[in-house]
């Protein structure tokens, strides 16, 4: 039996992984099948990521982390989880493959996945001028009309870099303002060809096999208006990715699962969890990778008491007053 | 088995002409989840190489193709049979879902 495994492969699950293996834990990491690096594969160039003064594209810094956390000795498996059993001492997860690997402990770092709209077209028209990846499918939008929904940093981010092939790029949003950074509205504010379409929604997505347009919903008047599309791409949002653990684990309202206090202990002894499944708020790569630290070293303390006792709970309990005590030492230190 | 690459000057040989079925995977360098499914593609093309041809065509040096099969989004998979497209499948899948998309042609 292992001593731990991390499932999930973005900067949440590799930055536990670089963690774990220099803890000489020997972490195996499930890194999908399809879906190796998350969500920063389908991104351009990171620019708020420290240490990267010139910017690094997403891809490269995924390879980079992957790099860095099989240095030390972690075991990469490209395969998806359909299967855990997380209660008692061994946690077990099995594999498409069919394959099952047992640990005495496990990192949960699975991410969250692209929100839909919610319309019932969108299934037919997914992949027929409806996209979710800017990166993969602009290159087939030339000299298109076409639009973002969304009003973040990635809404921000594909509208700038779609402009790149096409003549038109509409942001659609719920309101009148972004929650984008700052950089990122001023640099699609400053593009001409960029339009925003305030206080709006998609009320439906036209085509016939192909997108053609959509019905737009003003948001404080209630009207209604076409707009001809030759493509849409949505990015509003994300929501953790949790099937796995649903009845499992605890959630939070926001749907996150639930951890206590600024650690990574979930609801089951033994069971960690980081990243954007853990976060509705932050969710930067920066934020994951740290709360990837986190969930670490939690567990490493967790897999150090279990030596020591008898049982999961009694570990965990334990490993929590130890951090308790350090965190109270060296508030006293400080002040 | 890693499954060949086709041009816009062998398409008409290798796929359309081909007595089997030929599965043609479009395909960038720059889309992500194409270079993530491609082993998984390599796998089936070696699992089920009596039944299914599976070919790559990338869309960035065949544009001409890309754009006659209304290519709006890659990972795309479309099965030819007698040069006639029977099946698309779009999107990076794990491999027991591509497989049961494919069902009717490896089987």
């Amino acid at each position: 039996m292992r001593d731990i495994i991390i499932i999930g492969s973005g900067p949440a699950g590799f930055t536990a992984a670089i963690y774990a293996a220099r803890a000489e834990l020997k972490p195996l990491l499930i890194a999908s099948s399809v879906e190796i690096g998350g969500e920063l594969m389908n991104t351009t160039e990171v620019e708020n990521f420290p240490g990267f003064p010139e910017a690094i594209m997403g891809p490269d810094l995924m390879g980079k982390m992957q790099a860095q956390a099989e240095r030390f000795g972690t075991e990469v498996v490209y395969d998806d989880v359909v299967e855990l059993e997380l209660e008692g001492p061994v946690k077990r997860v099995e594999l498409g493959s069919g394959e099952v690997h047992e640990a005495k402990s496990l990192i949960f770092a699975t991410g969250s996945a692209y929100r839909k709209l919610g319309l019932p077209e969108e299934e037919v028209l997914s992949g027929h001028g409806l996209s979710w990846c800017a990166t993969c499918d602009g290159f087939f939008f030339r000299e298109k009309q076409i639009a973002v929904v969304g009003g973040g940093d990635s809404a921000m981010e594909e509208a700038t870099f779609l402009t790149r092939f096409a003549d038109k790029v509409y942001v659609i949003h719920r309101r009148d303002s972004l929650k984008a950074s700052k950089i990122m509205q001023q640099r699609a504010f400053d593009n001409p060809k960029i339009e925003f379409i305030w206080n709006s929604e998609v009320a439906a997505i036209h085509g016939d096999g192909q997108v053609n347009g959509v019905t737009l919903r003003d948001t404080v008047t209630g009207d209604v208006r076409a707009l001809d599309l030759d493509g849409l791409f949505v990015a509003i949002g994300n929501d953790p990715r949790t099937h796995l653990v649903h009845g499992k684990l605890d959630l939070t309202p926001e749907g996150t699962i639930a951890v206590h206090g600024r650690s990574s202990r979930t609801s089951v002894a033994g069971v960690f969890a980081a990243g954007d499944v853990i976060d509705p708020f932050y969710r930067q790569a920066v934020t994951a990778a740290g709360s990837g630290t986190v969930a670490a070293l939690d567990a490493e303390h967790y897999l150090a008491a279990l030596e020591d006792t008898s049982s999961p709970e009694e570990a965990e309990s334990e490993s929590e007053a130890a951090e308790e005590a350090a965190a109270i030492a060296r508030f006293a230190e400080v002040n | 088995m890693t499954a060949r690459a086709v041009t816009e000057a062998t398409f008409e040989q290798e796929v359309l002409n081909n007595d089997k079925a030929v599965l043609v995977d479009f395909w960038a360098e720059w889309c992500g989840p194409c270079r993530a499914v491609s082993p998984i593609l390599d796998q089936i093309a070696s699992e089920h190489s009596e039944k299914l041809d599976i070919v790559k065509l990338n869309v960035d040096e065949n544009p001409n193709l890309a754009m006659k099969y209304q290519i709006t989004a890659i990972p795309a998979f479309k099965v030819f049979e007698k040069g006639e497209v029977v099946k698309t499948v779009i999107g990076a899948k794990p491999k027991p879902a591509l497989e049961a998309d494919l069902a009717a042609y490896i089987h």
